[in-house]
């Protein structure tokens, strides 16, 4: 509850980071809240006004929101307002029992791991946390985990198999952490373990990108049954900046490099990389966690009803199906 | 915890930093990178693209290393038709179509890796080799399947697999696709692991990125050829996030087998009867 509270408070004085696009949105959500203040202390009414700009407000975030490019939608995606995995625990997952550590080096406070329900589903819960003050984000060292993360989460989907608990992964991260800790501690070969693991794991796992999708660390608690998207969360096999500086020698490029990758949900659904793209409220998840949580929890209730009917030998029949067909159309035998 | 930083501080001690230079220069001499001898081209591709001085590895082509590999003559290739298609019609400063065509030219290979069968010292096996001279060894569609039909092809005909890994990473003008590959080839792995079937990685200089954090680290048993530079983030990448200098040795094969990540360091000389021998152990 707390959270959800700071939340809204960070949201209300999102003046204090303001995407370059949202410009003109929020100078006109500023002269709403005038004329609404206005009218409570002066007595007048402006009712009339104040409808006609709440109208052209909707107008031209719609306009906005629809017209986004890659990198708009990537900055999108990283708005510091923007629900997390621990906001979605709190708005959507009933008797939230977070589990810690990896038992052999630490606890990755990056990955966010427990059991809950969500819509009267138990599950366990896995997600990448980026934090909200920067104390917060310290700590969870801005969403990019160690390897003891990636092994606290495989640790977890294990409990979870082993006691018949579906899994729910929220991905939101930059990249796996790229530093001396990580590489001594084998931060490639935790995931590659977590693929292996996951791609076989006899319970349905559900992965939803909430935000960024950064490759490798991204995948590392994204392999299962279904994949899906919010809808202006980015995934991609490098982050723009990154790919820039490579491919173009600069950073200068990104909004030329976030174009090239293909990295917006709506185009990875009509690749077939994903396989359903959830709406975000008007204006963007930030602007209405609330209504993004519903559609999220919505999401995953239908997915689990669907994944839960399937026996198991079944189930991790067709996962590896899914998987296995993944870019055969970018090949092709002479 | 002094103790420790210590016990690490030694063992950088005993590697070598990184090396700069690691193309192989054209030309009848050539200037050994690691003992800056002057050797005899002939004399180092003789022995097994190793400097004859200092056992320098030297990079090797697919079709190098599966000639020095397998036994002569034995090496039937598979797949080597599959070509990439450029879905996503990607283009930085050129457009990846053009650069495929332009590698394909320059290597005579589709794409970067060769797979097949082949005998090793009389041991039969399933054989895929990354090719770091075609886009450096990237991993994009057409890696990934080959590398998944020749996973499943070893779990069809119960054969031991063997790998070499060479790669810069997933490749970025692939995007999405090429880190699919990542789940895509794991998934295979974990098939083959079911069946009961023998899985050798040899990671060779460099093995990076995605290549490193899926199939390269799945190795039932995983050599590294000497001083091979092998890890997830690039130095680069890591000295920037980091804001400070890498130690000496990092990211060798020497400091992966100090932390405990791979099976055993063995110089290309060794590598036919130390295949040989795991299989054997394996009873495979």
């Amino acid at each position: 509850m707390f959270r959800e509270f700071a939340m809204a408070k960070q949201a209300s004085t999102s003046t204090a980071f303001t995407l370059e696009f949202e410009k003109p949105i929020l100078q006109m959500e500023r002269q709403i809240g005038d004329l609404v203040t206005l009218q409570e202390t002066k007595g007048t009414d402006y009712s009339a006004e104040i409808n006609a700009l709440r109208q052209s407000l909707t107008a031209m975030l719609r306009k906005t929101y629809q017209g986004l490019t890659a990198w708009e939608t990537v900055q999108v995606a990283r708005h510091p307002a923007r629900p997390q995995t621990r906001d979605y625990i709190d708005m959507i997952v009933k008797d939230f029992d977070e589990v810690h550590g990896d038992r052999k080096f630490g606890d990755d406070k990056t990955m966010v791991t427990g059991m809950g329900r969500i819509s009267g589903h138990k599950c366990m819960i896995i997600g990448h946390h980026k934090g909200r003050d920067t104390k917060e984000k310290i700590a969870c060292n801005f969403g990019c985990a160690h390897p003891e993360g990636y092994r606290k989460a495989l640790l977890k989907m294990q409990f979870a198999e082993k006691f018949g608990l579906p899994v729910v992964t929220f991905i939101d991260t930059p990249g796996a952490y790229p530093g001396i800790g990580s590489e001594e501690r084998g931060v490639a070969e935790a995931i590659a373990v977590n693929l292996r693991e996951m791609s076989r794991l006899r319970v349905p796992i559900v992965c939803i990108v909430i935000g960024e999708g950064g490759s490798g660390g991204a995948l590392g608690i994204g392999v299962g049954d279904r994949l899906a998207m919010m809808q202006y969360a980015w995934y991609s096999v490098i982050s723009p900046e990154g790919c820039s500086g490579i491919l173009w020698k600069g950073g200068e490029n990104t909004a030329d490099a976030a174009e090239a990758l293909k990295l917006t949900s709506k185009y990875l659904k009509s690749m077939g990389i994903i396989d359903e793209i959830i709406e975000e409220p008007l204006g963007a998840a930030h602007r209405n966690p609330r209504a993004a949580a519903d559609g999220v929890e919505k999401y995953i209730d239908k997915t689990l009803r669907e994944l839960k009917r399937v026996p198991v030998e079944k189930l991790v029949d067709q996962r590896y199906e899914r998987i296995r067909k993944l870019g055969t159309d970018a090949v092709t035998s002479a | 915890m002094a103790q420790l930083q210590n016990l690490s501080a030694n063992s950088w001690e005993n590697v070598t930093p990184a090396r700069k230079n690691v193309d192989v220069p054209e030309g009848l001499w050539l200037k050994c990178p690691e003992c800056a001898g002057l050797i005899y081209r002939k004399t180092m591709e003789e022995q097994q693209h190793t400097c004859p001085d200092c056992r320098y590895h030297f990079r090797v082509s697919a079709k190098q290393r599966i000639e020095m590999l397998v036994d002569p003559g034995s090496f039937e290739e598979m797949d080597a038709d599959i070509a990439p298609v450029d879905v996503l019609k990607f283009a930085d400063k050129k457009a990846y179509s053009k650069r495929l065509t332009d590698e394909q030219k320059k290597t005579g290979s589709k794409d970067g890796l060769r797979a097949g069968r082949a005998f090793v010292k009389g041991r039969p096996v399933v054989l895929a080799v990354m090719d770091f001279t075609f886009m450096a060894g990237s991993m994009g569609a057409v890696v990934g399947e080959k590398i998944t039909r020749a996973v499943e092809r070893a779990v069809k005909e119960n054969l031991p697999l063997v790998m070499v890994c060479c790669s810069g990473g997933a490749r970025m003008q692939e995007s999405t696709i090429s880190l699919m590959q990542m789940a895509k080839t794991s998934a295979a792995l974990a098939r083959l692991d079911e069946a009961g079937g023998l899985f050798i990685c040899l990671l060779a200089d460099p093995t990076y990125g995605g290549t490193t954090a899926s199939f390269a680290m799945l190795g039932d048993v995983i050599f590294a050829e000497p001083k091979a530079l092998i890890g997830f983030a690039g130095p680069r990448v890591i000295a920037s996030t980091i804001r400070a200098e890498l130690p000496a040795g990092f990211q060798t094969a020497e400091f992966l087998q100090e932390k405990g990540f791979i099976d055993r360091i063995v110089a290309r000389q060794d590598l036919r009867s130390e295949i040989a021998r795991t299989i054997d152990y394996c009873g495979k």
